[in-house]
């Protein structure tokens, strides 16, 4: 690995192997891998919001999952990725904080990732590994040269999806 | 109710909003130093419009592990109000207040969780009382919500809210500082773009 990208919140970058991507401490955002397998040209999206034609405020393309994916793609084809041959993997959407009843509120991570994954499926673009929910943050990296997405959260054992 | 565009304040407005960090988080610092029963600095309160990638570099980096606690704000004003601190300053908190100096655990009991969660309801409500003293607005906070994770993910929840209107989240933020520097925290009031334009106009702006 010669150097790690990073990608802010609501934000997103494009990495060829054998650099590596990361995106630091998603909570409630969901963070989205593309991959070309056979070119090993990586993608990363980290969305806060589900659906960009329900706020006004739209400039940030990369705030949003449908928007975000859309732009990722293009992107990534800038770069010679084949969109055919894409596959993803997510990560993120937690309920950081046991919010009582306000519902819009507490749904936050998971409304996003259903969004992700409506997207996704509208594009034809197979999730090949997810983790999702629960109410810990996650910080991801992902490696393009193998694939491999890795997981680490605060006192838990790191994950390889 | 004046419509308030944050990219554009003026001076005026930005000395106004950091008056509001001001007097809000000094009455929180008084309120946590009778507490802990301890001297506790403030420092100048900043304002900072900021993108919502910068957000996490605040409190130390977006993997920084924190114990953030989120209020959610009614009634006139409506936003959230965070109390971030760091595990060294949660757990010297904590110590001071229930008597257990030697305690260096990272681990919280559910006593000690608990305290915590007490000492972010009386900070915020001397913070908030001060802000609705000041601008005669009633605002109503809710029961404290406590997280101990990344900072990254914790500031994930309000500026997903900032991010339903807008592009970037504007903070007033206030940092404190122990004698012996072992507490070290920040309080962040994030009002919605209507409750800023509601706090100038209250206070004739």
């Amino acid at each position: 690995m010669n150097e790690m990208i990073k990608v802010g919140m609501a934000d997103l970058n494009v990495c060829v192997s054998p650099n590596a991507i990361t995106t630091l401490g998603l909570g409630s955002c969901v963070g989205i891998i593309l991959y070309d397998p056979i070119r090993r040209i990586a993608g990363m999206v980290h969305v806060m919001l589900p659906d960009s034609t329900k706020i006004l405020n739209n400039d940030n393309k990369a705030k949003f999952a449908d928007t975000g994916i859309d732009l990722l793609i293009k992107r990534m084809m800038e770069i010679g990725a084949d969109r055919r041959v894409l596959i993803a993997k997510i990560a993120g959407g937690a309920q950081m904080f046991a919010f009582g009843n306000n519902s819009d509120m507490m749904r936050i991570g998971e409304r996003n990732v259903e969004a992700t994954k409506i997207k996704l499926a509208q594009l034809g673009i197979s999730i090949k590994a997810e983790d999702t929910g629960a109410n810990y943050g996650r910080t991801i990296e992902f490696y393009p040269e193998n694939g491999s997405l890795l997981i680490k959260s605060v006192g838990k054992e790191r994950k390889i999806l | 109710m004046s419509q308030l565009d944050l990219n554009q304040l003026d001076n005026m407005q930005y000395d106004v909003l950091r008056e509001i960090g001001n007097i809000g988080a000094g009455n929180a610092t008084t309120a946590l130093s009778q507490m802990i029963n301890s001297k506790i600095d403030m420092k100048v309160p900043k304002v900072d419009l900021l993108e919502f990638k910068e957000l996490s570099d605040i409190v130390g980096g977006a993997e920084n592990l924190v114990v953030g606690i989120l209020f959610t704000l009614e009634g006139q004003i409506e936003g959230m109000m965070m109390f971030m601190m760091d595990m060294a300053a949660a757990r010297h908190l904590v110590n001071s207040l229930m008597c257990d100096g030697n305690n260096t655990s990272l681990e919280f009991s559910e006593m000690e969780l608990s305290a915590l969660n007490e000492i972010g309801n009386i900070i915020a409500g001397a913070y908030l009382s001060s802000l609705s003293t000041l601008t005669s607005i009633l605002i109503t906070a809710s029961v404290p919500y406590m997280a101990i994770d990344m900072a990254g993910a914790i500031l994930s929840v309000p500026a997903i809210e900032f991010g339903k209107i807008g592009d970037k989240a504007l903070l007033i933020e206030t940092e404190f500082v122990d004698d012996d520097k072992a507490v070290n925290g920040y309080f962040i009031l994030i009002p919605t773009v209507d409750s800023y334009g509601a706090i100038l106009t209250s206070l004739g702006l």
